[in-house]
């Protein structure tokens, strides 16, 4: 009776060693956070004194990962962002018209002449001569589209060809959008993942959520305006021909042009080509730096087909003006001097020293592919998310201590036998968060607190049980066995429904209330592991040692 | 001397006055759904959309100067309130401002917010800003949807696991402690008008799960007596139950409660709205799943005959009882 074997013991007191052992370093947190981040910024930087002095502040043979602190303990900002996935689709179709009008000129004779002209965002329309050729045409650019590879898409091409009278439209197919969706989102979290790493702020986390949705938390950033003036920016930066300069914002550009203001002169506007010279996907670097007149600039450096192009273009166009256009809006428009061959270059404009900057780590960082619009936002100031932490600390605590002296109270020796269990039961929650990673938020303290108050309720089933069996008196041994047997079913099933409502939060919820649900979770985990293994090893432990002939629960 | 919360063998008759307390139940319940449409719940900005803004001063919060620096930016509706005994320290004066969702679908433009912040620190220089939250209104839609969806699915997961753990009646009873649970502390919001987010969600859901914790303990031992009195009037057989687990079942209220009231009066104002929800659903829960679920059960009644073998084994009152243990 009572005879647990000797593997299983080392087991459960190995489970529990090796998770308290992981959730040590929490113990220590200011300690481990400074030794983790000047191991990382070695990494990347390499070594200062300063630096190694705070490595060795944690010896590094100790585990180190840490329970992440959510925003709403640390201050920072959050933002639910949305990608206009739209936006791409009108340049895929600029991208497309090169071919369309070089395979639609190979059929001058049969087509006649051909002509873009403006259609709705997204599509491509084209004039030709010859309307009766029209089945031609659509035949020709039909052979154009290239079958998709993706799972959803088989079968199907990239684009939709038909004809309107004499004008041949060309879209993307819905599949083709649907799969362009799926890059685009993915491309504009990898931006603003690097965007946001430029800053270099800890532990940022940018998921995708959703179709078309993107989750950023930066801790220790000041505010949420300021995460949306780094990662909002599109940094969509294109070298255009200059037709005209205006005052007049709504002068008819004329087909293919486009108006755009200057950004640093009142009422000044231009009138540009829109077709882009080069574009900002062909720069490989972008540096801060000065113009020959001390005024903040940023430099910049083309790769090879850039360079060729913009080579080629200043070439032909030596004298006319072209344009710098970022986000649509002209930074500066100089005339071209001479040939400018070596794909390097420098834009000059009113720029401070934070722009220029900022402007040259959006351009570094890469251009968003679609604008990004800010459904949700959240700021936590440090001093709040202090103040709740101090608050938790404190609840936690005195929670802890009341819960522990009334077991005592109600159950004496066995008392402290699950108050031990109880112990383990928050070490083991805490060691399970650093191990999987978790962030703790203000509602999981809360969940902690929960734990604790509903941890003891296993060990409860158990003694009111033995108590129970104590009555029938079958002699102690028999009772705590027979206690632990009969009650496991009831503590199952209640754990099992409690679990239950903690998984359906953590796929539902998100935020604050995920953090809840992921403690709750961990917690009925671990509670019911001490209540099964823990303190039923302690109490056996504590028979075999004493040999009771009477106990009391 | 143990502390002893509970006497010890009790017999109380649980079910004498059952038409009382479930009366006062479904009162209670009907109540509560009159009140969610004359009262309405005072629901947050995760719900309806719009923007809170958190103010921290030395200076004593001045709701109608506050209210007079932001009429000009009109905003359409602004609630403002003060924030009692935020953290117990004297001179921190803490106020709650919240705005209606703007138009567009954004959260809320960065010169709005900066709009708001100037004008407010004209009333009073030394307000901070610890923290400013706003969600949009296409974000809020779907985060309603998300909430409702959340407690549907986890009563229907319990449904589903009563059933498969004992049967339908206790399934039934079960879930009816739950909606009685859920409807009540939505009433006793709608009452105190406290702020429904989606926080208070995630304590419903908890409510869901604890009150189930006990309905299972007390079901689990109806189970375990119907197999071992097999001929008792099935009143008696829940009242022994009812009376056999009670000490377990105020113990472990007890010390739900201890630690919740410890978090309510320390863990400070911002998840004091959230922990409300949680004490008060373990007193409602604790109290539904004897005299909601097991009142239920009673008299929805339970096959008694298992002595013949009815091709379950004869194992009273479950179907995949033997999973257990």
């Amino acid at each position: 009776m009572l005879q647990i074997p000797f593997w299983k013991r080392l087991l459960i007191w190995g489970v529990v060693v090796l998770v308290l052992f992981m959730a040590m370093p929490n113990a220590f947190y200011p300690r481990v956070e400074r030794h983790n981040d000047a191991v990382k910024l070695i990494e990347a930087e390499g070594e200062t004194p300063e630096r190694l002095a705070d490595m060795s502040a944690w010896p590094g043979w100790l585990p180190s990962s840490l329970v992440n602190l959510g925003l709403d303990l640390r201050g920072g900002a959050y933002l639910l962002a949305e990608v206009k996935v739209e936006d791409v689709y009108a340049d895929r179709m600029d991208g497309y018209w090169p071919e369309v009008r070089d395979a639609l000129r190979a059929e001058r004779e049969t087509v006649g002449s051909i002509r873009r002209v403006d259609g709705p965002a997204g599509e491509l329309h084209v004039k030709i001569a010859n309307p009766e050729a029209m089945g031609r045409a659509m035949e020709v650019v039909s052979e154009l589209s290239r079958p998709i590879l993706s799972l959803t898409g088989t079968g199907s091409n990239d684009i939709d060809v038909s004809g309107q009278g004499d004008t041949l439209v060309i879209t993307l197919s819905e599949a083709e959008k649907l799969a362009t969706d799926d890059r685009t989102v993915r491309q504009s979290l990898e931006i603003v993942r690097r965007r946001v790493d430029e800053v270099g702020t800890r532990e940022p986390s940018i998921q995708r959520q959703g179709e078309d949705r993107i989750v950023i938390s930066v801790p220790g950033i000041g505010s949420a305006d300021e995460l949306k003036e780094l990662i909002g920016t599109t940094a969509k930066l294109t070298f255009h021909g200059v037709v005209s300069r205006t005052a007049d914002p709504d002068t008819a550009p004329g087909a293919r042009n486009f108006v755009a203001p200057s950004m640093d002169e009142e009422g000044v506007y231009y009138i540009l080509s829109q077709d882009t010279v080069v574009s900002g996907e062909e720069l490989t670097d972008a540096q801060p730096s000065f113009d020959q007149n001390g005024r903040p600039a940023v430099s910049f450096r083309f790769n090879p087909t850039g360079a060729r192009k913009f080579g080629d273009y200043t070439a032909e166009n030596i004298g006319a003006p072209f344009a710098i256009v970022l986000d649509n809006e002209v930074i500066s428009a100089p005339v071209i001097q001479d040939h400018i061959p070596g794909g390097s270059g420098i834009i000059t404009g009113s720029f401070t020293v934070e722009d220029s900057t900022q402007l040259a780590v959006l351009l570094r960082a890469g251009a968003l592919p679609a604008e990004l619009t800010f459904l949700q936002e959240r700021t936590i100031g440090p001093e709040l998310g202090q103040d709740s932490i101090d608050a938790g600390k404190i609840a936690t605590i005195v929670a802890f201590v009341a819960v522990l002296v009334f077991m005592w109270l109600s159950y004496g020796l066995f008392g402290i036998f699950a108050n031990i269990a109880l112990v383990i039961n928050v070490g083991l929650i805490f060691g399970l968060l650093s191990i999987i990673g978790a962030t703790l938020t203000l509602p999981g303290i809360a969940g902690i607190v929960l734990t604790v108050g509903m941890a003891v309720d296993a060990n409860v089933l158990v003694f009111e049980r033995i108590r129970e069996e104590l009555k029938t008196a079958r002699g102690p041994s028999r009772a705590i066995e027979l206690g632990y047997e009969k009650a496991l079913s009831a503590i199952l099933d209640a754990n099992v429904t409690t679990f239950i409502t903690a998984v359906i939060l953590f796929a539902l919820g998100s935020g604050p209330v995920r953090g809840f649900a992921i403690t709750l979770g961990l917690g009925i985990l671990t509670s019911v592991f001490t209540a099964i293994y823990v303190t039923r090893l302690i109490i056996v432990m504590w028979f075999e040692r004493r040999r009771p002939k009477t106990i009391e629960v | 001397m143990r502390l002893k919360l509970v006497p010890k063998d009790t017999k109380w008759d649980f079910f004498k006055r059952w038409k009382l307390t479930f009366g006062a139940s479904v009162f209670a319940m009907l109540a509560s759904v009159m009140l969610f449409f004359a009262v309405g719940l005072n629901f947050g900005i995760d719900f309806l959309g719009g923007t809170t803004i958190r103010t921290e001063s030395t200076q004593a919060v001045d709701v109608g100067a506050y209210r007079q620096a932001l009429r000009p930016l009109d905003l359409g509706d602004i609630s403002i309130t003060e924030v009692f005994d935020a953290d117990f320290v004297a001179d921190k004066r803490v106020a709650q401002i919240r705005i209606q969702a703007q138009e567009g679908h954004e959260a809320i433009t960065p010169d709005t917010i900066q709009a708001i912040e100037a004008a407010l620190q004209g009333v009073d220089p030394e307000i901070t800003f610890p923290s400013v939250e706003s969600v949009g209104p296409e974000v809020s839609g779907e985060l309603v949807q998300t909430a409702i969806l959340a407690v549907v699915l986890a009563i229907a997961a319990v449904l589903f696991y009563i059933w498969l753990r004992f049967e339908w009646q206790f399934s039934l009873g079960a879930v009816a402690a739950l909606v009685h649970d859920i409807t009540v502390t939505i009433g006793i919001f709608c009452i105190l008008q406290i702020r429904f987010d989606l926080t208070i969600i995630a304590a419903l859901l908890t409510i869901v799960g604890y009150s189930l914790n006990d309905t299972v303990v007390v079901f689990d031992r109806v189970r375990e007596n119907l197999r071992r009195y097999k001929s008792t009037e099935l009143k008696q057989v829940l009242n022994i139950s009812i009376n056999e687990t009670l000490s377990r079942t105020v113990m472990t209220s007890v010390t739900t409660l201890i630690a919740l009231i410890s978090l309510y009066i320390l863990g400070g104002d911002v998840i004091r709205g959230f922990v409300f929800a949680m004490i008060w659903g373990v007193v409602v829960g604790t109290y539904s799943s004897v005299f909601v679920a097991s009142a239920i059960l009673l008299r929805l009644g339970v096959k008694r005959d298992w002595s013949k073998n009815s091709g379950d084994g004869g194992k009273a009152g479950t179907q995949f009882a033997n999973i257990d243990a």
